[in-house]
């Protein structure tokens, strides 16, 4: 026998999916709560994208689980189960924001070229191609050294970053979400969401660099 | 040593979620290094978008509202007793 894992690896966590996905389908209400627990809050941050309000984004993620109920028959695990959970979140929020048409109209591809340049740094912090050392800092990133780690992951700064997420545009918004919040690999996001490994990325790196700026400002006054 | 070192600044803060991926072909990825080792900006720099994201995975902790959980299993126990 090898040694205790340090994590679950992949297969584990198929396994555990089937576990699960076997158990509600005989109607364990233990599999339900612990499926609940562990998607039910991401579940309503992505509805959030399609219906601005927060009662409705709750509703959606309800109407979502009836869905996940309901197609349990038919999943055949050619996705993960957690992928499939969230497209039917995806999916139920659509038509939500659709019939009250309020529709949120974007993709996540176009998002992610349409823009053009945007900057992880605004260019005025780097020095001009005519001075010295042309695009070298200014003057350093103020250094975050001083604030301790269970601050960063404090009441405040959670505040501070949920806040930051909401106002990035939808795309980096959902790609931001389902990476660093839900911790998804970048293929499950991919598959998830329809978008090429390319794009995924460009719109995790504005995302990511935008919620750094927010957390810099809170934090080092940058 | 001459400037740059291996990339500008500018140049490295837009690689560096490549470069946490790592996605960045080889020769792209000695310069990134050869640069962060020598710049303590962009040294700091990439571990505050470590922070970041590392801070952004302790969102998905909150806890479920009692009444949210409630109103979840009687979801669950309506479809059991309709199929």
């Amino acid at each position: 026998m090898p040694a205790a894992e340090p994590c679950a690896g992949p297969d584990q966590a198929a396994l555990d999916e089937t576990r699960l996905v076997a158990a509600l389908r005989a109607g364990d209400e233990v599999a339900f709560v612990t499926l609940v627990e562990r998607y039910h809050a991401g579940m309503i941050r992505l509805a959030r994208l399609y219906v601005r309000d927060a009662a409705v984004a709750e509703e959606v993620a309800q109407e979502a689980w009836l869905g996940v109920l309901r197609g349990l028959g038919g999943f055949e695990a050619r996705s993960s189960l957690k992928t499939w959970i969230f497209r039917i979140v995806i999916n139920t929020a659509r038509a939500r924001a659709g019939r009250e048409q309020r529709a949120i109209p974007f993709s996540a591809a176009g998002e992610a070229w349409a823009a053009g340049a945007e900057p992880a740094v605004e260019p005025q912090r780097f020095r001009g191609p005519d001075e010295q050392w042309p695009g070298g800092w200014v003057s350093f990133p103020p250094s975050w050294g001083q604030v301790p780690e269970q601050r960063l992951l404090a009441g405040e700064v959670r505040q501070v970053l949920s806040e930051a997420i909401d106002h990035l545009p939808p795309g980096q918004r959902e790609v931001v979400i389902l990476r660093d919040v839900q911790g998804w690999t970048a293929h499950e996001v991919c598959q998830a969401l329809e978008v090429s490994d390319a794009n995924q990325r460009v719109l995790l790196h504005r995302g990511r660099s935008k919620l750094r700026r927010g957390l810099a400002h809170y934090l080092a006054g940058e | 040593m001459t400037y740059p070192i291996g990339m500008t600044c500018q140049q490295l803060v837009e690689l560096v979620t490549e470069y946490l991926e790592g996605t960045l072909a080889a020769e792209q990825r000695a310069r990134f290094e050869e640069h962060l080792a020598a710049c303590p900006g962009c040294a700091d720099y990439v571990q505050q978008m470590r922070l970041t994201i590392r801070a952004a995975g302790q969102l998905a902790e909150s806890s479920l509202e009692p009444r949210m959980r409630e109103a979840l299993l009687s979801v669950f126990r309506d479809w059991q007793r309709t199929g």
